[in-house]
């Protein structure tokens, strides 16, 4: 579709057909003292101007550093998306392509977000996948709410190793829509967190919520809390990071009936926090009670391949409050992005990311760990992320250090029993060197 | 065109009482308005449901209808065979288009139900509402 502003000959016949003679008689049925609104805004900038402008906001950040020397996580990371992302995210068919209700004219977003589905559902090892939602948090409800429909039960059951955002999130929705989240505390290692949780599970319960790897990095094995969950008619519900599914156990594999996850680490941007993207896969019964846009295949009239959204009559805009969600949207670039980073990497691409996270990780853990004054929290296998106590408050190490590196995220916030603890994420952007530099630095600043 | 020997609701629905069991079904009128009937979400046998509470819904292209049971009671048998072939209640609304069988707590409760002939007066009346 071309994009030509107006001409005054395309206005004039316009206004004609509209049997008007100017603009203005268009909207005399709005009431004047509305009709004409002062804004008060500043004069327009040139784009020099604007350009400036932006560069004086950008100077504002105080301390530019390099990749490699970032270790922080928490849910979003730092990857390397390789420039061809970027270049077909760019195509202009695809990046200004609207919401895909008219079929026969949006084949090639219908066809992207196709496989973008097809991707999400062969990465977590499920059979369907939706086009997106919002982010990882709101992917989360959604599969409560779809755990909720399937039962009709209305309690969840997850731990405080599952992503801080994500439970503030579903605490939020379950005191509007009544639902009942309830909270264990996490235990002491990856591995025991499903037995712990497996022990809290009744029948009155829709669903059991997991985080793998959880918030604190730690990898666990979900089978047999699959099984403890079907065993009394609730869903596995899994959260995970979508890197980490090159290499570990898929939630399919798992017997989980619902994963989701934040889809930024697949090729997006940090973007400050956002627009970030929420995948979601399930079960092929599920497909029903599953929220948002689905893209389909089939044959048009004349028996070639097409895709058009499918299952629209369960979508808020035809069902209202009997509908699947109060979402009948996606993050369409966000998901196409996502979908050609995966597309460029490749199956291959996507586990030595993988690899390279978890064994830069490990040998940060180790490095470290191994600093007098540093400890590590948990045992038992870690993907990228870990969780470091500081002899030291913790405060100080960003006040006399955050110039030179970011060390991690402070786990006060969410933790009170952990203040005295860092969040360090490790990606393939780390190199030996900056891990190094990191371990020298802190022992610098403990001895000191 | 609706069989004599059916009882109607107002939701279009139909109910054959046979003994202390009940079929149901969605009536011709329902199935045109519906168009091209593409899932059937049906219950378990053995679920309870309460008078004019939804124990399923018919999807079409356009439009999901949930269907209401007309008076309390157990779900005996489903008709397995909409899974596959939806459009059998477009088809065959009256007949292999049934959709449940259930027991009626209070057998009574089916008889305010409309004849046949209360039923085309309803659709005449609903008709000249429109």
């Amino acid at each position: 579709m071309a994009y030509s502003p107006h001409t005054d000959a395309d206005r004039a016949t316009m206004l004609r057909a509209a049997g008007a003679h100017t603009t203005d008689e268009l909207f005399e049925d709005i009431p004047e003292q509305i009709r004409d609104p002062h804004l008060d805004l500043p004069d327009p900038l040139s784009e020099l101007e604007a350009v400036e402008a932006m560069r004086d906001l950008e100077a504002l950040n105080r301390w530019p550093l390099r990749a490699k020397d970032y270790f922080i996580g928490g849910g979003a990371y730092r990857h390397h998306v390789p420039a061809a992302v970027a270049a077909i995210a760019a195509e202009p068919s695809l990046y200004t392509a609207y919401t895909p209700y008219q079929p026969e004219m949006s084949q090639g977003m219908l066809q992207a977000i196709f496989e973008y589905q097809t991707a999400i559902a062969r990465i977590t090892g499920l059979e369907v996948a939706n086009a997106s939602l919002y982010d990882g948090s709101t992917a989360a409800y959604e599969a409560c709410a779809m755990a909720v429909r399937q039962t009709r039960r209305r309690r969840i059951l997850f731990d405080r190793s599952l992503d801080p955002h994500t439970r503030e999130l579903l605490a939020g929705y379950g005191r509007t829509v009544r639902i009942e989240m309830i909270e264990q505390d996490y235990a002491r290692t990856g591995a025991e967190g499903p037995d712990q949780l497996a022990q809290g599970m009744d029948d009155s319960y829709a669903a059991v919520v997991v985080q793998n790897p959880d918030f604190f990095g730690r990898i666990t094995d979900c089978t047999a809390l699959a099984e403890a969950a079907h065993r009394v008619g609730a869903l596995l519900v899994m959260r995970v990071n979508p890197v980490s599914l090159g290499l570990l156990k898929t939630p399919g594999e798992m017997g989980a009936d619902i994963a989701l996850g934040e889809g930024q680490p697949l090729g997006l941007s940090l973007n400050y926090g956002g627009p970030y993207l929420g995948f979601l896969a399930a079960r092929r019964k599920l497909i029903r009670r599953m929220p948002g846009r689905i893209a389909g295949e089939t044959v048009d009239d004349q028996g070639r391949r097409g895709f058009v959204l499918t299952l629209q009559a369960r979508e808020q805009h035809i069902r209202r409050e009997k509908a699947t969600s109060n979402i009948c949207s996606n993050q369409a670039l966000c998901a196409l992005t996502a979908m050609a980073h995966l597309s460029v990497i490749g199956r291959k691409g996507l586990r030595q990311v993988a690899e390279l996270c978890l064994h830069k990780a490990a040998y940060a853990r180790e490095t470290l760990g191994a600093v007098d004054g540093a400890e590590l929290v948990f045992e038992g296998p870690h993907f990228n992320e870990f969780v470091l106590r500081l002899a030291k408050p913790v405060a100080d190490l960003f006040r006399e250090m955050g110039h030179a590196f970011e060390p991690g995220i402070r786990l006060n916030r969410w933790y009170p029993e952990l203040s005295d603890c860092l969040l360090v994420a490790v990606t393939e952007m780390n190199t030996r060197e900056s891990i190094d530099r990191y371990a020298r630095r802190l022992k610098e600043w403990l001895c000191s | 065109m609706n069989p004599k020997d059916l009882k109607y609701t107002r939701e279009h629905e139909w109910v054959r009482v046979e003994g202390d069991t009940c079929t149901l079904g969605i009536t011709d009128h329902a199935q045109e308005a519906l168009g091209d009937v593409v899932y059937v979400e049906l219950p378990e046998a053995g679920d309870r449901f309460d008078a004019g509470e939804a124990f399923g819904s018919v999807e079409s292209v356009k439009a999901v209808s949930d269907c209401y049971l007309p008076a309390a009671g157990e779900i005996r048998e489903v008709n397995g065979a909409l899974a596959d072939s939806p459009e059998t209640v477009n088809k065959d609304p009256f007949g292999q288009g049934w959709m449940i069988k259930f027991a009626p707590e209070d057998p009574g409760a089916l008889e305010a139900l409309m004849d046949a002939n209360a039923y085309e007066a309803f659709l005449q009346e609903e008709a000249n509402k429109g």
